[in-house]
């Protein structure tokens, strides 16, 4: 029986500055007993808070999705699931073969014939050369890339290679199976025609876990989901309550806008000025700093001052200054 | 969510002083053990990682032993005559010191790029991060067995005679290879966290070549320098080197290594089993 348990579980990241990279820099630190600060602050480690305080039991025959906005916490997540991170904090305990499926071609060597490919996969998946090569007919024939097969896969398409990876990939039935989005993306076409074999590879999987942005992919795979947010689980149960929650908390996320403009106008006429608001690097980075602005409102009313990044909070005010000199 | 915070205390000394937690321990070695199994895998991954260099031409790997012949030979002509050796002796004596300098450089260099290099595989696959660690001591070994034939090439010509001395080889290159393996794991762990230690390492080997007898003679120093003694690499290049030339190794040698490796795997195995499971978050 497979089974995974998350109690308690969060993971931090540190992003390192070239400075805190350095172990000259970390040497002379504590010779010097810790007395030479940089004044911007290059010495600190910034700790990004990916998951927090994640409560989860899955059980043989759940089939789960994951929702949530880009940087939800979705890929840690599964990360923590395959036993990739361990958490700082908490119990996982996990039981069963798992294999993720997070990067379909990982591992592929573009100088190697598509045979040896597949074998490379095989052991990357954990089976050994032998298993492998019982199973290297099978997988041959699904490719239908016949004498493609002898030749470095340096030679092939996306779509060989795709097939070359799901082939193998949907080979052997693990107990656990973790997919994080993007998996088959572009190349529909081929979905369709392998949907069976991944119809018959799917039931004999104990549990799934699938994080996607498609709606429609997780309704039509997961019986029930979870939706998090900013490294929170904030909604779990049945697949269609989540994502109505899901939408709405999409369609509630401008009405909360106005917390944000009084704490920095300055992203206002910003936006205003982007020519075309489809833009996604403008609006993603828009939507970083309403995160941010939400944030620094709730620490600072809280009074948490130690907790703020006072030297963004520094250069968002003087932004702000000058934006409002200009206009 | 994001929050900036300074360690007031390091890392390193909180866990001196709290300790190890056995199951950190336990978890440890089960990860080298589990990486052992993976075996197929990393034996296939050491491989691709020396045929990948040499993929497209007709040679393939054998570069390897042209370019190490080439320096060897025209090393050995040279200085045979600086030193005024005779080329006799001199030739294999460089030859073998070449060859294991190769080895043991290898493993510390290939080392420190042991996680850094497989940071996309290690973000991907729920494998024992120990089998990184063991594809680098494994292209060492590929290419040392690879390089192991100029120095076979050359006693040959030289009518070495064989002596069951010879059979000291196969202990040594255990006991290197043992060394290598926590050199792979303590280095490649310490270079994911401290990217300035690969360079570090890169100088400090560099330099160590000069002060290691391999191009010269231990006995050409006036008298046995202490810095020789002290020097790790000369036991380890010493302990393989004597036996390939039919002598016996010196004890001295034999017991400096044992200490390293036992010395080394100590500190490795504290390190890796408080720090092991950050590797992810580093790389």
């Amino acid at each position: 029986m497979a089974s995974i348990t998350l109690e308690k579980v969060s993971v931090s990241f540190p992003v390192y500055s070239s400075a805190t990279r350095s172990i000259k820099n970390r040497l002379i630190q504590s010779a010097t007993g810790g007395q030479i600060r940089s004044e911007s602050g290059s010495d600190r480690i910034s700790v990004v808070q990916a998951l927090q305080d994640i409560n989860l039991k899955l059980e043989s025959g759940d089939r789960i999705g994951l929702v949530g906005h880009n940087g939800a916490g979705k890929t840690t997540l599964l990360r923590v699931l395959g036993g990739i991170y361990e958490p700082n904090e908490g119990r996982v305990s996990i039981k069963g073969s798992t294999v993720p499926l997070f990067d379909i071609s990982l591992g592929m060597d573009p100088e190697s014939t598509g045979y040896e490919n597949i074998l490379l996969r095989g052991l990357y998946l954990g089976l050994s050369r032998s298993q492998m090569r019982a199973r290297l007919d099978e997988i041959a024939d699904f490719t239908e890339l016949g004498d493609f097969l002898n030749l470095p896969i340096r030679t092939y398409s996306a779509g060989m290679r795709m097939r070359l990876a799901f082939a193998v990939s949907t080979s052997v039935a693990p107990d656990i199976l973790l997919i994080d989005e993007g998996i088959g993306a572009g190349d529909a076409a081929f979905l369709e025609k392998a949907s069976q074999r991944l119809k018959l590879f799917t039931e004999q999987v104990s549990i799934i876990v699938l994080s996607s942005h498609s709606e429609a992919l997780i309704s039509k795979m997961c019986t029930k989901a979870v939706l998090m947010e900013h490294g929170r689980v904030i909604g779990a149960g049945t697949t269609e309550d989540v994502l109505e929650q899901y939408k709405e908390s999409r369609d509630g996320s401008p009405k909360a806008a106005p917390l944000e403009v009084s704490i920095s106008p300055a992203s206002v006429p910003q936006q205003a000025v982007v020519p075309s608001p489809c833009d996604p690097g403008s609006g993603a980075s828009a939507k970083d700093r309403a995160d941010w602005a939400d944030r620094t409102a709730h620490l600072l009313r809280e009074g948490r001052w130690q907790d703020v990044d006072l030297d963004r909070l520094v250069t968002e005010v003087e932004s702000l200054a000058h934006t409002q000199s200009q206009n | 969510m994001i929050s900036s915070t300074t360690k007031a205390q390091s890392p390193l000394i909180q866990q001196l002083r709290r300790g190890l937690e056995p199951e950190q321990f336990k978890n440890a070695w089960l990860d080298i053990v589990a990486g052992w199994h993976r075996r197929e895998l990393w034996a296939t991954l050491g491989l691709h990682d020396v045929r990948q260099r040499y993929r497209r031409s007709t040679l393939g790997p054998f570069w390897i032993t042209i370019s190490m012949g080439v320096m060897v030979f025209a090393l050995g002509l040279l200085y045979g005559q600086i030193f005024g050796q005779d080329l006799h002796e001199y030739l294999p004596f460089l030859a073998a010191g070449f060859v294991i300098w190769g080895l043991v450089s290898a493993m510390i260099l290939g080392g420190c790029t042991t996680f850094i290099s497989a940071e996309g595989m290690i973000r991907q696959l729920n494998a024992p991060v120990s089998i990184y660690a063991y594809r680098e001591v494994w292209s060492a070994v590929i290419a040392f067995a690879h390089n192991i034939w100029i120095f076979v090439a050359v006693a040959w010509w030289y009518d070495a005679s064989l002596s069951w001395n010879m059979l000291w080889v196969v202990p040594a290159v255990l006991i290197l290879l043992i060394n290598g393996f926590w050199m792979a794991l303590f280095f490649g762990l310490l270079s994911a966290r401290f990217r300035d230690v690969p360079l570090i390492v890169g100088s400090v080997v560099q330099v160590l070549f000069f002060l290691t007898p391999v191009i010269w003679r231990p006995e050409m120093l006036p008298d046995r320098a202490l810095f020789l003694q002290l020097n790790p690499f000369y036991h380890m290049v010493e302990i393989l080197r004597a036996p390939m030339l039919g002598h016996v190794p010196a004890f001295e040698n034999w017991a400096a290594v044992v200490l390293i490796a036992v010395f080394g795997w100590v500190i490795t195995l504290f390190f890796y089993s408080a720090y092991r499971w950050r590797i992810a978050y580093w790389v």
